[in-house]
């Protein structure tokens, strides 16, 4: 991997003789000291146990365990009607609930051949990069809540996450809980006072964006911290199926905006911004430079957002029935791949509903990038995976 | 140098401080229970049942026909259909819910009994603050506490009871246009043998006009 895939400087603050390479060397002498990190540790972004290994301070063996905040999504959606699962998927990944909606209304779009007016589909990318914005901001947030910024940035991150929710409120009528996209296009349509709204919303998000690049860039402590930690090469990532800012800040130029073309992400100009170090500032650059990207793709669609109907005349809302069949619907969501698959037999309810999680997978690979370092770091790796319990354990 | 990172976030740092004693952009709280911010005009939070004019039972535009509980995603709706029948607001007779209940600590105001309802009858509240310290009887809510008026709708989502408004009107202009078709052609049908058609037309509109309420084996269509 050679850092000429991208032209981003993603390493323009990057110091000589910061890095301090991972020493993986278990000694074998005395014994080990077994730790199991979370369900309730702070740091566990909700109830997630690592069950660690230890020798001194150093990781030897780490085991994730999921499965406290098991809620049956999947079982619960094949008992429901296809409408009925669309609230549920706003609490998989609770920090983006419209993305998740998204994907489960491209999956049955795609089962039952529904296609999308032209607003609809405007308004569903705007709100989709609306929502990687916040993601990314308040996972920042978190991951310097974790290195021992106890506050700050996160408070900051939140102000700006604030008022994006405050767009999903008066558009949508719920904050976080958005069930805003049904099968066909949207359920309410977009006020144009809304619009101009968002307009000042996202012309205000560059300031924060370099607000916090000024606050954080070049800070010593977060680049001792985080570069050279927790490095996850691109030969494994692809192997483990780890997808979103993940795979990206490990260099693997894949992201299905680009390769898909979903929905009508083919209309816009946007950079993918890849990673050259595999390590956890590489996965904060990635981020931040996602979030100045999500701002170019929101100028443009606001721009060009053209009138009509948000929801197709002929969709239906009751007796929803799809012919039997399979489908599989997948975006580009904050985290990875979200993608939804639906087997219909017929009947009003899917005969099988299977989600896959980009939080869960993205986890598996935490082993591996974690041995060798010290528990204080084992934090910071996990923080920058960027999960939701709610989406890991569904 | 080293620490220059530091003391240039530092900077930021300070800048937002004495920032928030100037701009509100910087901040942004407000101190809950004296200060509110005002709910956005279509928040939702839990259901609740519409009825026209004054008497909530009268009034009620629920017909019990059950398509919110079997479509409730958390399945929190509870109604038991009515033995008799009153008139809704067409004048129609109607069975009405002699039990409907909402438990609150189930629901999760995700809409969806809003919009699967084909009668206009359970629209979403705005307010919030529903704690109770009774866990069991004061988390169920009964049909009299879930009955609203159509003006309270009004207050809290103008635009949408507005729309509501105007979708039932024209519903009701298109019910009573077909009741006095019906009583028409019925007057036209008993007269024609004994008078012309010209004085048959004036009679039976006014009396479409009077018996409206009762016109209900005339404007049986469904």
């Amino acid at each position: 991997m050679t850092s000429s895939a991208t032209d981003f400087a993603l390493s323009a603050a990057r110091q000589e003789g910061w890095n301090r390479p991972p020493v993986i060397e278990p000694d074998g002498e005395g014994e080990l000291l077994e730790l199991a990190m979370g369900p309730h540790h702070p740091s566990t972004h909700g109830v997630f146990r690592m069950d660690v290994a230890l020798d001194g301070e150093r990781v030897v063996r780490l085991k994730p365990v999921f499965g406290y905040l098991h809620r049956n999504h999947e079982k619960i959606a094949e008992n429901t009607s296809y409408l009925a699962s669309m609230p549920y998927t706003d609490r998989l990944d609770y920090f983006c609930s419209l993305t998740n909606n998204w994907a489960y209304a491209l999956a049955v779009e795609k089962l039952v051949g529904q296609a999308v007016p032209e607003r609809a589909e405007y308004l569903r990318v705007i709100l989709a990069e609306l929502t990687r914005i916040q993601n990314h901001a308040s996972s920042i947030g978190f991951l310097l809540q974790e290195m021992g910024a106890s506050g700050t940035p996160l408070m900051y991150a939140f102000r700006e996450r604030e008022k994006i929710l405050d767009l999903f409120e008066t558009l949508t009528g719920s904050r976080m809980m958005c069930n805003y996209m049904r099968f066909g296009g949207c359920r309410v349509d977009a006020s144009p006072a809304w619009l101009d709204a968002t307009r000042k919303v996202v012309a205000g998000i560059p300031e924060f964006v370099d607000e916090f690049e000024r606050f954080l860039r070049t800070n010593e402590i977060l680049m001792a911290r985080t570069q050279g930690m927790g490095i996850l090469r691109p030969e494994l990532a692809v192997n483990a199926g780890v997808t979103g800012p993940m795979l990206r800040a490990s260099g693997v130029n894949y992201d299905i905006r680009k390769v898909d073309h979903y929905g009508i992400y083919d209309r816009f100009k946007f950079r993918v911004p890849l990673g050259d170090h595999w390590d956890i500032y590489d996965r904060y650059m990635v981020r931040m430079l996602e979030m100045r990207e999500s701002i170019g793709i929101l100028e443009q669609a606001l721009k060009e957002i053209p009138g009509g109907p948000v929801m197709d005349p002929k969709a239906k809302i009751r007796g929803f029935r799809p012919k039997p069949g399979e489908a599989y619907g997948r975006i580009e969501a904050p985290k990875g791949e979200l993608g939804f698959y639906l087997i219909s037999d017929g009947s009003p309810n899917p005969y099988r509903y299977r989600v896959r999680p980009p939080s869960l997978i993205n986890l598996t690979i935490l082993e591996d990038m974690c041995l060798g370092h010290n528990v204080a770091d084992v934090v910071l790796i996990f923080g920058s995976v960027d999960i939701v319990l709610g989406e890991v354990d569904r | 140098m080293l620490g220059e990172g530091i003391l240039k976030g530092l900077a930021e740092t300070a800048k937002n401080f004495a920032g928030s004693f100037v701009s509100a952009e910087r901040l942004t709280t407000v101190e809950y229970p004296e200060q509110r911010i005002p709910t956005a005009e279509n928040a939702r939070v839990f259901p609740f049942l519409i009825y026209d004019g004054t008497d909530w039972e009268a009034g009620m535009r629920c017909v019990a026909c059950q398509i919110c509980e079997k479509e409730c995603p958390p399945k929190c709706i509870y109604i038991e259909k009515s033995k008799d029948k009153k008139p809704d607001f067409v004048g129609k007779m109607q069975i009405y819910p002699a039990k409907f209940d909402i438990d609150v600590s189930v629901c999760m105001s995700c809409q969806i009994c809003v919009e699967v309802c084909p009668f206009e009858a359970i629209k979403m509240d705005t307010e919030f603050e529903l704690s109770t310290t009774d866990r069991f009887g004061g988390l169920l809510f009964d049909r009299k506490h879930l009955a609203k008026s159509n003006e309270y709708y009004h207050e809290i989502h103008p635009t949408e009871a507005t729309e509501v408004d105007a979708r039932l009107a024209e519903e009701k202009a298109k019910a009573e246009a077909k009741a006095k078709a019906a009583t028409q052609a019925a007057a036209a049908k008993a007269g024609a043998p004994a008078s012309g058609p010209a004085p048959g037309a004036a009679a039976p509109t006014a009396k479409a006009a009077e018996a409206l309420p009762a016109s209900k084996p005339a404007g049986g269509g469904e």
